[in-house]
């Protein structure tokens, strides 16, 4: 027989200023099986808390129904009270009567208080088939997985392994080092980007706990938090890294050329090739696309058809260390994994969409990322800045902000937040490199949300003399050898026109390619542009709705290399401090399958969000679903689209659901 | 769909300055297979004037013509691309329950909300149908910068023609007919349009930049969707050129002449002798007539 106690809570005037307690208290207290009803005026406070374990006690109560807020806020504060007292946590129920009537009905406390006895009156309807439920222990694989090699998945997994435990980093590209290996210097301090970073690629690539896995990609993800499996394709490099010591012979005498995806096409590399100077592993990957004796290897084993190409195979002559290997073959690895980190990053917005400013058709005009390129030493030109078409030196540099980002017209309504920084740094850049280089900023607001970005601003206006130019260009088009760029000057309403050798497009940021596919193997949510969705975006900014795997850095939203790095580091935190624990605690509040009543049509495993239903087949031959107790989220999905109601949701059976509608006319 | 009989709206100015478009875009479409049924008692679409004036005048006079192109239930087509804007313009604007009535109130008739007002423009029209062309005289040589204007691709929502930036739909065409179409960066750019009557100081500089870049481009010739772009680069030409003592000499076409030359049609008939700049040594030269 249940002995039900219902507190109900004024939560100081936010119920008690609209809902008439002590009206509800007085029907509440008539309903059968309600042992108890009493009031107060702050339930969660301590003295609140502390009358409820004594009503318990005394009362001798076995279910507990609290009229509150929603059970978001403090049905776990609410579950501990419950189980201080020796009753089982899962005895509780909390009636919604604050989000979901008193601020709700502000205005009718009539109607308010009716509601309320109506909500509480479901509550105890329902409370009393609660049954005693108990939370079950799992294993944790204490190993992580870092997809991506940028600063971010960088700063992550040295984070994890420096708190002593093992992870797995995969990237997809030859070398780890992402898009902060290509920028020259970074805002605002100017410091140079591979200076800072290179000793951190060094570290991962040397780390005791660190296993790199570049030139490879995660194709497949099951499991769950914990316990997840993955698959990584490993690409063929055709050089066996175990032999290669990385000397460079190969990639200087190689004869095939093509342009450098790592120069933006600014400049040339090998077939066999490490994408740049400082690459971790500083060991090269054959480009099989271009390669010339694979040319010949297809070219035989497809029929000698056509044009036969040279049998090159330069490489192999000279390698000291016979480390090519032609016969080496892709190959799919699995491993096993307790929490993933995805640091995929972003790529710049293509500026070829902007043809009314030539992008992708005039040689001179480029991204913000290819001029970091030109001024970088180690870049296609040593650091020396000239215009692609004719290789001369510019006298008059145009930036343009904006491209690729606050433009609905273009579909990328987001701001970037980076382009304003770095155009004001390229632009103070160009005046020290030249002084004689006059550069003009065309910019819609100058956005210098940052620690010192707004002095560095102001810097490249007062010091370097930079031009700033309010308003959105309407076209660039070629006139004779220089490139004009029309505008209008918003802050004095005239038209402008500018003539530079130059034009810098700031292009924005975008999720890296594939970064959608890759959400949908680790059943992660991502936003209309791609961009991976956080848990909370202010309190769970690191978690993902998928437990167990988090996002850091550039791939939830434009960052710069500071946040990444925050980001990099908290995800780690996050792992490091799911690994301290020997085995995880799973939520009782999950699906069960009644296997006498399942007739194995299996809708439910099409239907589950979380991949969490599987089936078996039993002894007698029979189809039945089988829920995996640590993948389901207790959402309730199998439960609605179960035809014979053989699924239940373990504390919102389908009985109690039936009941808590009955009471409303009972 | 393809279809082979539309509504036919030629709006005023092809009646008076540009009946050469007129002439030629009625003959292509004949020689195409293509039945252009002229509307009956057509009225102005008000052009640029009426909608400066009055909003709801901009929308009613477009609107008598999409009612009649209804009645006959047939998609219209229109040549010159103001009227073109203007239909577009009315039939979005007519989607809306509060502009119908309005509308519906100074005509006095109802407009049904379930009519879907289809308008086309001339270009779109042959671009569907170039594989019907039979090029008897293919125009091998003639560099053309196909030039779009502002009010066909522009805004977006409203006309949905081609990309805002770099259409294509004259390129294809051109492309077809056997003429090299340039690439250039002014396709779209304003040529100053009515400014002509009251600003023409402005309608110089706008149209001395188009015909500037065009040559630049390396283009022998221009080819036009619109008579006031035509009326502005062809009869402003000489003006321009003493103004800005520029060397530019670049003979206008509507595209429907160059069809026309391309299909076999008689020049004589296409009226190529109706410019101010002088096609006909450019044609001869290239070995086209």
């Amino acid at each position: 027989m249940a002995r039900i106690g219902v507190f109900v809570c004024h939560c100081g005037t936010n119920i008690a200023g609209t809902v008439d307690v002590t009206k509800v208290v007085e029907v509440i207290k008539k309903l059968p099986m309600v042992v108890l009803a009493t009031d107060s005026k702050y339930t969660c406070s301590e003295p609140g808390q502390a009358s409820i374990r004594e009503a318990i006690i005394e009362n001798n109560l076995n279910r507990v129904v609290i009229a509150s807020c929603s059970p978001r806020m403090h049905e776990a504060t609410f579950r501990r009270t419950v189980a201080s007292t020796g009753l089982n946590p899962y005895l509780l129920e909390i009636a919604n009567i604050r989000e979901q009537c008193s601020w709700v009905h502000s205005d009718d406390k009539e109607v308010a208080t009716a509601k309320a006895i109506e909500i509480i009156k479901m509550a105890v309807s329902k409370v009393i088939r609660h049954e005693p439920l108990f939370p079950t222990q799992v294993e944790i694989t204490k190993r992580a997985l870092i997809i991506g090699g940028g600063i971010t998945g960088i700063q992550a997994a040295l984070d994890i392994a420096n708190a002593g435990y093992e992870v797995v980093v995969v990237e997809r590209e030859p070398s780890i080092g992402g898009r902060m290996s290509q920028l020259d210097k970074t805002f605002p301090t100017l410091d140079c980007s591979a200076c800072i970073l290179t000793p951190k690629m060094v570290d991962l690539g040397q780390h005791p706990k660190i296993k790199l896995m570049t030139y490879a990609e995660v194709k497949k993800v099951k499991g769950f938090v914990g316990n997840f499996e993955a698959e990584i394709l490993q690409k063929a490099r055709k050089v066996d890294h175990l032999k290669c010591t990385g000397c460079g012979t190969c990639w200087q005498k190689c004869p095939q050329k093509i342009l450098s995806q790592f120069d933006l096409g600014l400049g040339k590399r090998t077939a066999i090739y490490i994408p740049f100077a400082q690459a971790v592993p500083p060991k090269p990957v054959i480009d099989v696309s271009i390669c010339r004796y694979i040319k010949y290897l297809n070219w035989v084993a497809t029929g000698q058809e056509g044009k036969k190409p040279p049998e090159c195979r330069i490489c192999e002559k000279l390698c000291p260390t016979g480390a090519i290997t032609w016969d080496q073959e892709e190959e799919l690895i699995t491993e096993k994994f307790g929490a993933v980190v995805v640091a995929t990053g972003y790529q710049t917005y293509d500026h070829s969409h902007y043809q009314e400013y030539g992008g992708g058709a005039y040689p001179d005009v480029i991204s913000g990322l290819q001029l970091e390129r030109l001024m970088s030493a180690s870049g296609p030109t040593g650091g020396e800045v000239i215009r692609p078409s004719d290789g001369a030196h510019p006298k008059t540099v145009a930036f343009v902000c904006c491209v690729g980002s606050r433009d609905q017209q273009k579909g990328r309504p987001y701001c970037s937040k980076v382009c304003c920084m770095y155009t004001a740094k390229h632009a103070i850049m160009l005046r020290e490199h030249d002084p004689e280089i006059q550069c003009y900023i065309f910019y819609i607001d100058v956005r210098t949300g940052g620690k010192d970005f707004e002095e560095f601003y102001l810097r490249a206006i007062d010091e370097a003399g930079v031009i700033y130019i309010k308003g959105r260009p309407s076209k660039i088009y070629r006139d004779g050898k220089k490139l004009k760029i029309l505008g209008e000057d918003a802050l004095i309403g005239r038209p402008v026109e500018i003539a530079a050798d130059l034009v810098v497009l700031a292009t924005g940021m975008e999720p890296s390619i594939g970064a959608d596919e890759l959400a949908r193997i680790l059943n992660a949510s991502y936003d209309t542009y791609n961009f991976m969705v956080e848990a909370h975006p202010k309190l769970r900014p690191v978690e993902t709705q998928t437990d167990g795997v988090f996002v850091a850095g550039a791939c939830v939203g434009p960052r710069d290399i500071p946040e990444c790095v925050a980001h990099g580091g908290a995800a780690a935190a996050k792992v490091s401090a799911l690994f301290s624990q020997d085995t995880l605690t799973t939520d009782p509040l999950i699906a069960v399958v009644n296997q006498a009543r399942c007739i194995g049509c299996l809708l439910c495993v099409a239907i589950c969000p979380f991949k969490a239903i599987s089936y078996e087949v039993t002894r007698d031959k029979r189809l039945i679903a089988v829920v995996n107790e640590s993948l389901c989220k207790g959402c309730g999905l199998c439960m609605a689209s179960c035809r014979p109601k053989a699924v239940d949701l373990r504390g919102f059976t389908n009985q109690q659901i039936l009941d808590e509608v009955n009471s409303l006319w009972l | 769909m393809k279809k082979s009989r539309y509504a036919y709206y030629p709006g005023c100015t092809l009646k008076t300055s540009a009946k050469e478009y007129d002439i030629s875009a009625r003959l292509v479409c004949k020689a195409l297979g293509i039945e252009l049924e002229e509307l009956k008692d057509w009225t102005c679409c008000g052009a640029a004037s009426a909608h400066s004036i009055d909003q709801l005048l901009g929308i009613a006079l477009p609107a008598l013509e999409l009612q009649a192109a209804a009645k006959l239930e047939l998609p219209l087509v229109a040549a010159c691309a103001l009227c073109f804007s203007r239909l577009k313009f009315a039939a979005h604007e007519l989607k809306e329950e509060k502009v119908r009535n309005l509308i519906g109130e100074v005509m006095g008739k109802e407009i049904s909300q379930d009519h879907h007002y289809e308008v086309v423009h001339l270009l779109q029209l042959l671009d569907e149908n170039t594989d019907k062309m039979k090029i008897e005289k293919p125009l091998h040589g003639l560099k053309v910068a196909c030039y779009y204007g502002c009010l066909l691709v522009r805004p977006k929502e409203v006309t949905n023609f081609d990309d805002v930036e770099n259409p294509q739909t004259m390129d294809r065409i051109i492309q077809v007919l056997g003429a090299e179409n340039v690439g250039w960066d002014f396709k779209t750019e304003c040529c100053g349009g009515s400014h002509m009557l009251v600003r023409p100081d402005i309608v110089v500089k706008l149209s001395h930049r188009l015909l500037a870049q065009a040559q630049q481009a390396g283009a022998d010739c221009l080819a036009v969707a619109c008579p006031v772009c035509h009326s502005n680069l062809d009869s402003m030409q000489k003006t321009i050129a003493a103004k800005y003592k520029d060397n530019i000499h670049l003979p206008v076409f509507y595209f429907t002449q160059l069809a026309g030359l391309a299909l076999g049609l008689p020049p004589k008939q296409l009226l190529l002798d109706k410019h101010f700049i002088d096609p006909l040594p450019l044609l001869m030269n290239k070995g086209l007539m």
